[in-house]
């Protein structure tokens, strides 16, 4: 099996004059992809708030790691494995912390990541604590990582498009409404804490599978900030624009290789610019459609020209028209 | 040795309570969890370094003083140019928690560029003595931090139960909107409770600084103080204090007692633990989700 998916990705690089760093790079941005797209449908289309997400990847990475090392596993049956290991667990989880409000409920997701990072770095039986666990079999190629990315792009889009994805929009836009209307949103809550945790885990066993070797300390509060900063530059409320958002945190640093170590202040910045400005993020509440690329082309000229008048309304704070006013007010989202 | 352990406790606890407390009235007045306040504290103790280390012959306390006002500045900064925004936006309160987080982000890498990630210390130093009581040795850094934080705390509870502006925060915290109605400034007032949240958590940076190290990541400190103020009840500030202490001792003793690396597991469960059993906390009141 390994090696079909090895033959077919080695074939692909060759066609397309890949390298190893570039197929890692690719791989990298795969990962990133899946653990945002989790954190969309959590952060973006439930309006909740997890700062626990990289412990839900170092539950997956590690549970796959061990799978197929200690227990001889098919690497495939040990993703599946691992990713629902990780949803389990955010099930157990989100049952007792999810009836807590706002506030609260971010800090257990908090406690929670750290803990499971103190815990696998304590555990040296078991996860090799803070020194790492190797020997994992890498297979994570490139081929095999694209695959998993769209397969996850298209699940999560069939889950916001369905009528479990609607229901997560209206909590987002009024709990209490939603409430009213019979939606039972302790339950759909959860439904989207676990959809995110089962995102981060198989991200995670990805990761695994490509660095064969994992330690807690890579899976860290600072991840978990990475990828909701991440998710805010692409969009709350897009999966397009988490796509597109996770695509650029990953190149980017890559490309500037000199400015690698501004990366985290530049991420920080943009953050702050885009709740600021623009909370909607580079999508904002739209998907991607080429339709409206077209569209937005042929208004080019028309939008240059008020662009002067657009940014200085936003500097002054003031709402100059309707049109240029992008507020944070959700009364379109969920439009596709 | 456990009475040792405990004034240790409650002396690091009384650092935790300063940024603690500064959590407390941030939430009480917004509703959110300002992210970049254990970052305002690392600035305060690095302003003091640079000011103390360049100007040669400044008196330590001179240095610390304009390194809490700088705190204060930068606190008051965020507010005014940030936080501000993002509220007359009409944004939901998430988006001040993740424009909190960028902030956090940008000082400490800010401070990771222009200072590198080395562990430096102040050139002033409490002597390394200790004060023996009965068979019980007390740092004396411990006790004059103990002072220092005990003082500066009756202070709050005073400025906000016994005068003008302890009122009008008091009246925002209730209800922000009656509060603009009946005259309070409340954007002035708000912006006076981020100087003084940045101020307290200067002086915490300051004391954290010479109780260990001063270094880019000493703001994850605020997480601490974070969960101190969610153990009390958010927006509760008596409650940040008792809470802040009950950390504070509980890590120094499982630390002590049980195992220094398991320390941080221990006070993150205790959190998960007391959240599901009280779920607003020792001292918070049973917060109505706006919707």
């Amino acid at each position: 099996m390994l090696d079909v998916l090895q033959s077919i990705n080695n074939f692909l690089a060759n066609l397309l004059h890949l390298n190893s760093y570039q197929q890692g790079i690719i791989i990298l941005i795969c990962v990133n992809i899946i653990a945002v797209l989790g954190m969309s449908v959590l952060t973006g289309f439930t309006r909740l708030f997890s700062f626990g997400n990289a412990g839900f990847m170092s539950i997956g990475a590690y549970a796959a790691a061990i799978l197929t090392t200690r227990f001889n596993v098919n690497f495939l049956l040990a993703i599946v494995l691992a990713s629902a290991f990780a949803g389990l667990i955010a099930f157990l989880l989100g049952s007792v912390t999810l009836r807590l409000k706002g506030d609260y409920f971010l800090i257990t997701c908090l406690g929670f990541g750290e803990c499971v990072r103190v815990l696998f770095n304590y555990t040296k039986n078991l996860t090799g604590g803070s020194a790492g666990y190797t020997g994992i079999p890498g297979y994570s190629s490139m081929f095999f990582s694209v695959a998993c990315t769209i397969l996850a792009f298209y699940i999560a889009w069939r889950f916001i498009h369905s009528k479990y994805g609607r229901n997560l929009t209206s909590i987002r836009e009024n709990e209490v409404a939603a409430e009213a209307v019979g939606i039972n949103v302790y339950r759909f809550k959860r439904m989207s804490f676990v959809f995110s945790a089962v995102y981060a885990g198989w991200a995670g066993t990805l990761y695994a599978g490509y660095l064969m070797y994992i330690v807690p300390s890579s899976f860290n509060l600072t991840k978990s900030c990475e990828l909701i900063t991440t998710t805010v530059i692409g969009g709350l409320g897009s999966l397009t624009g988490s796509v597109l958002g996770a695509i650029i945190v990953t190149v980017l640093p890559e490309i500037f290789r000199s400015m690698a170590e501004y990366r985290m202040l530049l991420y920080g910045i943009a953050v702050v610019l885009v709740i600021m400005l623009k909370p909607s993020g580079l999508y904002g509440y739209k998907e991607f459609s080429f339709k409206r690329m077209i569209l937005w082309f042929k208004n080019l000229p028309q939008n240059m020209r008020n662009l002067p008048k657009k940014i200085s309304a936003k500097f002054s704070g003031k709402k100059a028209d309707p049109q240029a006013a992008d507020n944070g007010g959700s009364q379109e989202g969920g439009q596709s | 040795m456990f009475l040792q352990q405990l004034v240790t406790g409650i002396s690091v606890g009384g650092i935790y309570a300063l940024l603690a407390t500064g959590y407390s009235l941030i939430y009480s007045l917004l509703d959110f969890s300002n992210w970049a306040h254990g970052e305002v504290a690392m600035i305060g103790a690095y302003v003091a370094l640079v000011v103390s280390s360049s100007l040669g012959g400044m008196p330590f306390v001179l240095a610390s003083m304009i390194g809490i006002a700088g705190a204060a500045i930068v606190s008051y900064l965020n507010e005014r140019i940030a936080y501000r925004r993002i509220r007359h936006n009409n944004s939901p309160n998430m988006f001040l928690m993740i424009a909190a987080m960028g902030l956090s982000t940008v000082y400490q890498q800010a401070a990771n560029l222009i200072f590198t990630g080395k562990y430096r210390q102040f050139d002033f130093r409490l002597p390394v003595s200790t004060v023996q009581i009965g068979n019980t040795y007390l740092g004396v850094l411990d006790l004059a931090s103990l002072v220092i934080t005990a003082v500066i705390l009756v202070g709050l509870i005073f400025l906000i139960n016994k005068t003008q502006f302890g009122l009008n925060v008091r009246a925002i915290a209730s209800n922000p909107y009656a509060a603009k109605v009946l005259g309070v400034k409340v954007d002035r007032s708000v912006a006076s409770v981020f100087l003084l949240a940045g101020g307290l958590a200067g002086v915490a940076g300051i004391l954290y600084g010479m109780k260990y190290n001063i270094f880019p990541t000493m703001g994850n400190v605020g997480l601490k103080a974070f969960i101190a103020s969610v153990i009390g009840g958010l927006g509760s500030v008596p409650g940040a204090i008792v809470g802040a202490i009950v950390l504070g001792v509980i890590e120094t003793l499982v630390s002590a007692y049980v195992s220094s690396s398991l320390r941080d597991f221990f006070s993150f469960a205790l959190l998960i633990v007391l959240l599901l059993v009280k779920p607003s906390g020792l001292f918070g009141v049973d917060v109505q989700d706006k919707a």
